[in-house]
Formats: structure tokens, sequence, C-alpha cells
């Protein structure tokens, strides 16, 4: 078994008062020890299925799926203990904005550290070490005063880099980023997405990035699905993806503006409602 | 006529040990009919430009015009009919429970039109929405639709001058594409000068004819989007901007 995830016939819905609604329908994919881009709008589906796999959609919220698999480790049926051991150690996430996800109270080098006790049998001192040694390698300048400052001191782009070691430190297998640099300025956001690409590299990790932003994701990618009204209309690969055949990928790459292509208008996405009824792309390697 | 003259601008927040230098020794100028983009990080200082032209800051030094007009430290209801500002969040920028025919109207009603009625439904017409989207409340319509309705209200006092603040970042690639379009429809029409602030530098070439680069309150470089595109960039900065939206730099790292 050579892939981190498999992931099959995936739905999820939330009943609401006017029916339930179907955010994601039937998807498959699978996840070697590469980058996975998924793109979409909003409400295409995508950072709810990057919850699903954490397990993390709140009742009434409801999961249903075929299987998902975390190296052949069926964690869709597994008791929340033993999911509590996945989440972290198996399958991290980063967050899309760091202000919200980091306790605003407590000081960011202890919540990193208590990421790393949580998962390993291993020493306050250690963790302490360990925790600095993982601000130097998010290239955070004078860690030992960033570990005792508190969020609201520090940067957006710090405290996402921040976010990354908390999600790095317990070593985890797969790493969901959902729109981690969504929030950043450009300068800052490659500087973060560099880190994230050595380190995944380096560790041979799998990554599923979640963005909105078609070019980011095929520079930055090796495979892309595209997902629009809860399913995966298109999977390709992420450096062909300005080849790419489906209508919808095709409407969203020419609404961009683009730099050395100046146009007077911009080609406006006309949005065809059969594409909601295609049946699914498999997004199987 | 100068659309905007901007001479020798210092913003600054507070005094003494806590004063903060936002805008430092600050030079441009848009012709009327122009359309201006101040670019930069979070924090060098352009949106702070955009509420002092507007009076929101009331600590700044230096020489402002608008209109041919000098801005003194404060602004009278011929300035707020003649600039319209248009804001980055089009979630937080419209009253929850004003429905847009309200948000519409009221502004009308300031600026003392008479016939708001027919201005109301003009003013949709005129960004796109129909009728149907009139007596609707912000939750009920889509972000790329309040956006819309930002911009209506904006144009309601016809103005001469927009000032657009991201008026796109929070929206999706292919709805960004649909305002960016009504907006340069709406120049077109009704001969508007636009002075925008973004980060993105595909959008601000997309929309302006000349953009100036903001770094930590200072302008480095003021160039004409030919000249960007044609890398002819002069300060460091400006060309690493541009390096990073175009993702120069993993290919380079990569290749190295």
């Amino acid at each position: 078994m050579s892939n981190l995830l498999d992931v099959e016939n995936l739905w999820i819905k939330f009943p609401t008062r006017s029916g339930v609604c179907e955010a994601v329908r039937g998807i498959s994919f699978s996840l070697g020890r590469e980058r996975l881009g998924i793109v979409g709008e909003s409400g295409s589906g995508k950072s709810v299925t990057g919850r699903a796999i954490l397990r993390l959609i709140r009742p009434p919220g409801t999961v249903e799926a075929d299987r998902i698999d975390l190296e052949g480790r069926d964690i869709l049926r597994i008791p929340e203990l033993e999911m509590r051991e996945v989440r972290g150690q198996g399958i991290s996430m980063i967050m899309q904005d760091p202000k919200f996800s980091l306790n605003p109270v407590m000081r960011v080098g202890d919540q990193i550290s208590e990421a790393y006790l949580l998962h390993a049998d291993t020493s306050r001192a250690q963790a302490y070490a360990r925790s600095i040694e993982m601000l130097e390698a998010v290239s955070i300048r004078g860690p030992e005063r960033v570990y005792t400052m508190y969020p609201h001191e520090v940067s957006g782009g710090m405290g996402q880099r921040i976010m990354i070691a908390m999600m790095l430190i317990p070593d985890p297998k797969i790493l969901i980023a959902d729109e981690p640099t969504s929030s950043l300025d450009v300068s800052v956001r490659m500087q973060v997405l560099e880190i994230m690409d050595r380190l995944v590299r380096e560790r041979g990790m799998g990554l599923i990035f979640i963005s909105h932003d078609l070019h980011l994701v095929s520079r930055f990618c090796d495979r892309v699905l595209i997902m629009y009204g809860g399913k995966i209309l298109e999977s390709c690969r992420a450096d062909k993806l300005h080849e790419a055949r489906h209508p919808y990928t095709r409407g969203l790459l020419n609404s961009l503006p683009r730099l050395e292509a100046p146009r007077d208008r911009l080609d406006v996405l006309n949005r065809d409602p059969a594409w909601l009824d295609q049946p699914s792309v498999s997004g199987m390697l | 006529m100068n659309g905007i003259l901007i001479e020798n601008l210092n913003v600054w927040f507070s005094e003494g040990h806590d004063r903060v230098d936002a805008v430092n020794g600050a030079n441009f100028e848009v012709p009327a009919g122009g359309s201006f983009g101040l670019v930069g990080e979070s924090g060098s200082g352009k949106s702070t430009i955009l509420r002092a032209l507007t009076g929101m800051v009331k600590t700044w030094s230096g020489r402002m015009e608008m209109l041919g007009r000098e801005l003194g430290p404060t602004r009278d209801r011929s300035f707020y009919r003649a600039v319209q500002m248009v804001f980055q969040d089009p979630y937080g920028s419209l009253h929850p429970r004003h429905s847009v025919d309200r948000v519409i109207s009221e502004t009308l009603q300031l600026h003392g039109f008479s016939d708001i009625d027919n201005r109301v439904s003009g003013l949709l017409e005129d960004v796109g929405l129909g009728p149907e989207f009139r007596f609707r409340y912000p939750h009920q319509i889509s972000g790329g639709q309040r956006q819309r309705v930002s911009i209506a209200r904006a144009l309601a006092s016809e103005p001469e001058i927009l000032l657009l603040d991201e008026p796109t970042s929070a929206l999706d690639v292919s709805v960004q594409a649909e305002i960016l379009n009504l907006l340069t429809d709406l120049r077109k029409q009704r001969k508007l000068t636009y002075l925008m602030v973004t980060h993105d530098l595909t959008v601000v070439s997309h929309l302006c004819t000349d953009i100036a680069v903001m770094q930590l309150g200072k302008i480095v470089e003021i160039l004409s989007v030919e000249d960007m595109r044609a890398h002819k960039t002069s300060h460091p900065y400006t060309s690493h901007l541009l390096n990073s939206s175009l993702g120069r730099r993993r290919e380079a790292t990569e290749a190295g």
C-alpha cells in the first residue's frame, strides 16, 4: 500500500430548514507522497473535505464515505479516542487565519510545546528545545524571544509560520493546509510557501493544499483537483493546469487578470447547470 | 485640472513616545479621469492615505488637493458628494438590517436628491442588479452582489472620484472579474477618477495606468503599468513585489 490516504465516495451533508444541503457529493481521491492541490470557489466543498478527513465536522452535519483510509487503516470508524492520536501525529491541519486559530491567552511557544508534549513521551525541557528548533526551521529570527510572545504581538506572516511549526512538530504523515497563505501579503506568501515546501519534501509528507488561487496551486503542487458544487470536475497534473479542458476550469483561468497579457475586459464565467449533474471525476492515483 | 494632488503628505498616529509615522513625505498626482493604484504590503500606509484624504484621520501635514481645491482640516458636503469610497469587505460595509433600497435611498436623501425612486432603480441597473434585488437584505445576496450594492451606493451622489480600498480582495476570482469589468465600464461611462489601494499587482495592472509602490510609509517608486510589465523598475522592492506575484522566486530556488 503506497498511498498515504484513500478517500472513497465521500458525502458531507448538513440538514437545514429547507432540506438537506449536500456540501460534498460523492468524491473519491487518494494522496501519495506528493503535493495535492484542491481548488474551487467558496462553497465548492473544498474546506469541508479537509475537515471531514480529520473528522472535525460537527453534528448535525454528517460525513459518509465508503472508506477514508490512512495508510490502510480506516479512520472513519475508529473511536474518538483513537482519532485524537491520528490528529496531529497522523494528519494535521493548518487553518486559514492564524489570528483565529491560535489561543489568544497562551504564549505561542507554549502552544507549540503542548502539541509536542501531547504526542511524544518527553520532558518539558526537551519539548522547549524542540519548539525552539521548530521555530528556527520556519525561519523565525530570535526564536527564544518569539517563544514568549502572545499571538496578538506577532504579525500575520509570523503567526502563520507559528501555526506551521505547531502542526509539524508532531511529525505528521499528512499535512492539510486550508488556504494557508490567503491572508498574507504576496512577499510573505512566497516565504511561507517555500518553508512548507522544504519541510514537506525533507520529511516525505503528503500535503493537501486547499486554495482558491489557481496560479498559486499550479506553481506549488504536483497534482490538482478542481471542485465545483461538491464534486470533482477535473483532475490533472499541476503543470498541465493551463491545458485543462473542462469549461469551468478554463473559465476560472480566463477570469484572472494577467500581468503579462493585459486585456480590456476580463472573461466572465458562465456557469452551466449541467456541471452539477455530471458524475464526479476520480482523483485516485 | 488635477483629480487628486498630494504633496509632502505626512500622517501620524498618537503623540510623543507612542508616535507612529504611518505615511512619510508622500507625493503623487492623479489627473482627472485617471486611474492610479497604491500598492504595498499591509502596514505600508496605503489605506492611511485614503483615510487622510477622506478626513477620517485628522493628524496630517502637507498639501492635499482634490478637483483643484485644497483640503483643509474638515470636509464639507460638496466634498463627500464629489468623492466616494468603496470598501474592502462587502460583508461589513452594508448595514445588516437595512434593505438595498434603504441603503441607497438614504445616501440619496442625505445628498438632497428629489427623484429618489427613479434614481435607486437606475443605480441598481447601472451596477447590473435587477429590480428583484431592490428590497433584499444583505444576507440574502452573495458577496459579489453586495459589492455591487456598495458600488451603487458610492455612485449615488454622482461623484467624480472613487476611492477603492481593495474592492475585490474578499471575492472569488470569477466574481472578481465581474466587479473589475463593472468598474472599467463605469469609469468609461461616467468619466470617473479612480484611486485604488490593493496588494494585488495583477488587479492594479488591470484597472490602473499608473502605480505608486509603498513600503514602510514611503512611496519608493511611481511607475506606469507598461513599465512594470516590461520590468523597467528602479527600486529593488518593486522588482521583489513583481517577482513574488509572478512566482519567480520559487522557480529560481528550484533551478538553483
